[in-house]
């Protein structure tokens, strides 16, 4: 079957300021906010999501990438993978911390994620926030803030295409 | 990404960088809260080392250590098995005891090809050093260390295209000056060589660089990196200079020769240094030198060497 969209391009931009707002108001201090993103697709939601936040605060927020290659627990399964490069620009412990990934699906990229940002201080508050929700979680982990849950089988494959990255903004299953 | 690694002749440019690259992202590990990752949890690294070598050995340890490895070290200094059969029964029971990983130093130059190519071992070999052959971690943390200080926070990705290196010393018993040949070269920088003639190797009409005997017409190209080379007495078996005043004197990295040097050249040092000898103390301790930034920079590139052999599935690559 040809992939199908499920998201256009503006739906995608819709749900970066409707997520932008439901995380502001839900921060207890946003001067404490700091949005780091999971490489490589979350990396790039994170810094749209921050400016969108960054409008609603009235103020800069902090943005950076947390790359958690070195926390996953699947890496014996297949060749060595390639790290990324974490740059948080902000201290992290105290912070308000808004974890961002493009897909939420087993829940063991976050889990990976939340051990990186335990080595890096200790933040008040960690929130999550995802484009897409499409299920099958193997690990008591929810989301905070979702773009759109798309319940799919666990063999359908689910694509996110970013402009920074792909040329264009669209979500596609096949 | 690969199943060994035993020299750095086969690493490709690409390889060399992409490894770098890791090393970059293992630094920046070390500069957190808490610097150990759970990257190498229930693997086993077993040092298997023939010979003395206090600084690689500490320097692996660490690594895997900082990768929650767990770490056996075996001195076999002082065997009085014969070479080929004593490897072989070491093999054979780290083998019986697990190991998934095996960083070899010896004496004898092949070793760890030996030993990856063996069969008995499914162990992922790292060459820590064998004979006069080669030394693929210093020499990559050799170029880290140049990457680093030429590029700082953007040294990611890039190779070391238009960099020049000059080697000093004894390049005839230099497993660190091979494994620097082959790597910067691959990186794209370009090596000379300088020796007493009994210390440059015959075979060198085949190697990707300049040779030559004479120190002060090679330091006065300006080149971007000095690399001095310790004197190896343990491996000469008879005279290859008159007296160590006459080399200190030819070959040796004096104050007087640094003056000379234009302020970006790095000198650097694998350690450990003979002060006086090859290098002068002031030389050694001056802001150009690299020497510390070595040994440093030697931690995070064997984490990236450890965990490119070891983390992912063996054999899937």
């Amino acid at each position: 079957m040809p992939p199908r969209t499920l998201l256009q391009a503006d739906d995608v931009r819709r749900a970066i300021v409707r997520m932008a707002h439901e995380l502001v108001e839900t921060a207890p201090d946003a001067a404490r906010l700091l949005v780091l993103g999971i490489p490589t697709r979350g990396a790039v939601l994170a810094r749209r999501l921050a400016a969108a936040m960054s409008d609603v605060v009235g103020a800069p927020v902090a943005v950076g990438t947390l790359d958690v290659t070195l926390y996953r627990d699947d890496l014996g399964s297949q060749p060595t993978r390639p790290t990324g490069r974490t740059d948080v620009p902000a201290d992290v412990d105290g912070a308000v911390v808004v974890l961002v990934d493009d897909v939420l699906f087993s829940g063991r990229t976050v889990r990976a994620a939340l051990d990186a940002l335990t080595a890096l201080g200790r933040p008040a508050i960690v929130r999550l926030a995802v484009l897409v929700d499409r299920g099958h979680r193997e690990l008591p982990i929810r989301p905070d803030s979702v773009g759109r849950n798309l319940p799919s089988a666990k063999t359908e494959r689910i694509r996110v295409q970013l402009t920074e990255i792909d040329g264009t903004d669209a979500v596609t299953i096949e | 990404m690969s199943e060994h690694l035993l020299s750095t002749r086969g690493l490709g440019r690409e390889g060399a960088v992409a490894l770098l690259d890791i090393a970059e992202d293992m630094a920046d590990t070390q500069q957190r809260q808490v610097k150990k990752l759970p990257t190498l949890r229930g693997t086993t690294v077993v040092n298997l080392f023939f010979e003395d070598s206090t600084r690689t050995r500490i320097s692996f340890e660490a690594a895997a250590k900082r990768l929650s490895a767990d770490v056996i070290t075996f001195s076999a200094k002082g065997s009085s098995v014969s070479k080929g059969e004593s490897l072989q029964d070491t093999a054979q029971t780290l083998q019986a005891m697990g190991a998934d990983g095996i960083v070899i130093r010896h004496p004898a130059s092949g070793a760890a090809e030996v030993l990856a190519s063996s069969g008995w071992t499914r162990a992922g070999v790292v060459n820590a050093g064998d004979g006069t052959h080669e030394h693929p971690t210093q020499a990559l943390l050799d170029a880290f260390t140049i990457r680093k200080r030429l590029h700082g926070d953007t040294s990611r990705g890039r190779d070391l295209d238009g960099v020049s290196v000059v080697v000093v010393g004894d390049v005839l018993h230099s497993r660190v000056a091979r494994s620097n040949v082959w790597l910067l070269t691959g990186l794209g920088a370009s090596v000379r060589l300088v020796a007493p003639p009994t210390l440059l190797p015959g075979a060198i009409g085949g190697w990707p660089v300049e040779a030559g005997i004479d120190l002060d017409s090679a330091l006065a190209t300006g080149p971007d990196v000095v690399m001095m080379l310790r004197v190896q007495r343990e491996r000469m078996s008879e005279a290859f200079f008159p007296s160590s005043r006459e080399y200190a004197a030819l070959y040796g990295l004096s104050a007087a020769r640094a003056a000379r040097l234009p302020d970006r050249t790095l000198v650097m040092h694998p350690g450990p240094m003979n002060r006086g000898l090859e290098i002068a103390g002031e030389v050694a301790d001056s802001p150009r030198s690299t020497v510390l930034e070595q040994v440093q920079n030697g931690i995070a590139v064997r984490m990236a060497v450890l965990y490119d052999v070891l983390a992912g599935r063996r054999g899937a690559a």
